[in-house]
């Protein structure tokens, strides 16, 4: 629909059809624009989210609820239990969490020390974790966090033994779904003097970070990194292990194979702070290709649910949360979404987002630290646009929506535990999303690649 | 041996033949928190990886043979000394203490080292001091290739030579090298040796105990800072060191 992906009122595109003006499909409104803004700067364009085209996504798959052959279980008065451990593979101190969706790494200095707290208070309201990211631990989350797992990033900025032993759960950052094979950027605008000396960089720089780790490269090399950190920790918390979904069935084999204890899937829709729009629209695949791939490699090891999936990628609605969980993952992490209920694209900052040549719903220039929000800032006047109290009140009103929607489906398809949802509660809309997923298309047995059970 | 009879003697002996790695490490960490035993010997490495990794306390440990990766990752205060080669990632992260190979090293000799000292006797391998943050390293040898890549603090000393994409995108690491360098990595330069260098050199070489070499004999590379800031016109500075 080109009307709708070039943002004009559909009347405008009607009066030129009227004219015989005719936008070409091929180089439509946002493409010749791009054509335009590449020929004026000669750079690559860099923003943050994630993809924003339109893939096979949970919105494509259905629930099949209870009737004759299963039964429901009855809302508020059945119990629908949402709990999860992770970790239960080797560390000694598992995590456990009230329920089964995470708040995913995001670096303190491409978010606000006040979104970073907020989300923190949002998460440990719920019972849930929050995750670090590149660019260390700051006091505020780890005060804010009652569970926090800390990210070993290609880029070790800010990595210290003193906040591994801090932390609840490490997670070993592979990769990222907006980007695999891509290393992290923080452009000079946030690299303020504190988060320069977390990082030990200069301020006010452009922030390179590397893609692959320093010290190790491969599978065998993975499983020495990851004994080492457990002998630091004497082997007390849970190793996961984070990956963008790209070839899946392998990369989660070699991950389960180089000992971790949770394997992080995150699909191309995932969000970033800051990356080329190329790699974002271009690299991975949709995270309901890859939770299939997943659960096929624990399983062939005899390792599903002893190794926790946690997938993550455009994950905005307890729907979601639901059918994840159906396809075999143990939680899911979100990142975009959280933003979002902290007050991310709100409409109640229209005005100011005019003036910087965005819109509410459409805001991703989460790299130039402008954010009308306070929350992907480090201008201390933006920043304190955002009380960490509130935004943290707002998290955990979401959060508990989610969880809500997420018990009315499993209730729905007989489920006393979110976790018991499974792939035959579902059927797929299209014949991509069936293949994808490896559910039927609905109302037929038919899952494109499969034999016909 | 118990802790009580190990904080007895005066070097507490481990034997990694006999007793397994958790075992030693976690030894280590008590010893760590109690203060005792505070000297260690360990025999028969045998090149076991995370030998003496996450240490935090002014424990001395002399590891007795080779070691395999990670030997003294992330130490903190501890005085560690290898009397034979080492493999990957000797003292990665390090953030204080002192850390002295007599032998060789492998690659990413002190990778992403934020304080503290690491000494290599022998010869290090490709990217040596690779992102590192505030670390000392001084190699009494030669250095392969990548040496330094993407430092953002601290010093690199090579009392030999070094190989190709020395320093390449460089912060504001300082590297010193007295034999040739193969090749400087992108954004890296050479400088003028000033006389405060060779002081600050000559402190650091006495520290690493290499007393045959004259500070004064180094060059002194640094960040020339042109790709601190993206500019197009730099797009083709990030180019690959043999093209
Ligand atoms: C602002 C922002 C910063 C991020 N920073 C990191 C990071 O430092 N490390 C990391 O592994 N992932 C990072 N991510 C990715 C998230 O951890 C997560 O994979 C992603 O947001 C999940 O997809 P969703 O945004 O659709 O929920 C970041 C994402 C966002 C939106």
């Amino acid at each position: 629909m080109p009307e709708v992906s070039a943002g004009r009122p559909e009347g405008a595109c009607r009066r030129r059809a009227q004219l015989g003006l005719r936008e070409s499909s091929t180089f439509d409104a946002l493409t010749i624009h791009e054509i335009q803004r590449a020929a004026r700067t000669g750079i690559y364009d860099i923003r943050g989210g994630g993809a924003k085209r339109h893939v096979p996504h949970f919105d494509d798959l259905l629930l099949l609820g209870a009737s004759i052959s299963r039964y429901p279980l009855e809302g508020y008065r059945e119990q629908c239990a949402t709990d999860v451990r992770l970790g239960t593979r080797f560390a000694r101190k598992p995590l456990r969490l009230a329920i089964p969706i995470t708040i995913a790494g995001m670096s303190f200095g491409s978010l606000s020390a006040n979104a970073k707290e907020a989300l923190g208070l949002g998460a440990s309201a719920l019972g849930t974790s929050t995750t670090t990211g590149d660019g260390g631990m700051s006091r505020e989350e780890r005060l804010s966090s009652d569970t926090l797992v800390y990210q070993l990033l290609p880029s070790r900025y800010g990595m210290n033994p003193d906040d591994l032993r801090r932390a609840d759960a490490i997670e070993v950052v592979v990769g990222q779904g907006a980007k695999p094979g891509g290393g992290g950027m923080l452009l000079g605008q946030k690299i303020s003097e504190r988060v320069a000396d977390m990082r030990d960089l200069p301020v006010g720089i452009d922030q390179r970070s590397p893609c692959r780790h320093p010290d190790w490269t491969g599978p065998d090399d993975l499983e020495i990194k990851i004994e080492e950190l457990r002998e630091i920790t004497d082997w007390e918390k849970p190793i996961f292990v984070k990956i963008g979904a790209t070839r899946t069935y392998y990369d989660v084999t070699l991950a389960v194979k180089a000992g971790a204890d949770v394997v992080v899937l995150d699909g191309m829709q995932g969000g970033t702070a800051a990356t080329q729009e190329v790699f974002i629209e271009h690299v991975g695949i949709p995270i309901l290709a890859a939770i299939p791939q997943a659960v096929e490699a624990l399983q062939e090891l005899g390792m599903h649910r002893r190794v926790q999936l946690i997938v993550s990628g455009g994950i905005r609605s307890g729907a979601d949360v639901a059918k994840a969980l159906a396809l075999g993952a143990d939680a899911v992490s979100i990142g975009t979404a959280a933003l979002v209920a902290l007050g991310d694209n709100s409409p109640s900052f229209e005005a100011d987002y005019a003036k910087i040549g965005s819109a509410a719903g459409c805001y991703d220039d989460w790299h130039e630290g402008r954010d009308p929000a306070g929350i992907s800032t480090q201008d201390p006047h933006l920043e304190a646009r955002l009380d960490p109290q509130l935004g943290g009140r707002r998290l955990a009103n979401y959060l508990r929506a989610l969880v809500l929607e997420t018990q009315t489906l499993a209730r729905a398809c007989g489920k006393s535990h979110v976790r018991n949802l499974e792939p035959e509660d579902l059927v797929a809309l299209t014949i991509e999303a069936a293949a994808m997923a490896r559910v039927p298309l609905a109302g037929t047995r038919w899952i494109p690649g499969m034999e016909v059970r | 041996m118990t802790a009580l009879e190990d904080a007895l003697v005066d070097v507490a002996k481990f034997d990694l033949a006999g007793e397994p790695l958790r075992q030693l490490n976690s030894r280590l960490h008590e010893a760590c928190s109690s203060g005792m035993p505070r000297s260690w010997q360990v025999v028969n490495p045998g090149g076991k990886h995370s030998i003496a990794v996450g240490l935090d306390a002014e424990l001395d440990v002399e590891i007795a043979g080779h070691v395999g990766y990670y030997c003294a990752g992330m130490n903190q205060r501890a005085n560690v000394r290898v009397l034979g080669n080492c493999g990957v990632g000797v003292a990665e992260n390090m953030m204080s203490g002192l850390v002295v190979i007599h032998g060789n090293a492998s690659q990413s000799a002190g990778a992403s080292a934020h304080g503290g000292l690491l000494v290599v006797h022998g010869d290090a391998s490709a990217r040596c001091g690779i992102s590192l943050k505030g670390a000392d390293i001084v190699v009494e040898g030669s250095i392969a290739h990548l040496g330094a890549f993407m430092a953002q603090r601290g010093r690199l000393v090579v009392c030999g030579d070094a190989g190709h994409s020395l320093g390449d995108s460089l912060y504001e690491a300082t590297v010193y090298v007295r034999g040739s360098v193969a090749a400087l990595g992108a954004d890296c330069v050479e400088q003028e040796m000033r006389d405060e260098d060779v002081s600050e050199l000559r402190e650091l070489l006495e520290r690493a105990e290499i007393a045959a070499v004259n500070a004064a004999e180094f060059r002194r590379y640094a960040s020339a800072r042109e790709l601190y800031n993206f500019h197009v016109d730099n797009a083709g500075d990030y180019r690959h060191p043999d093209a």
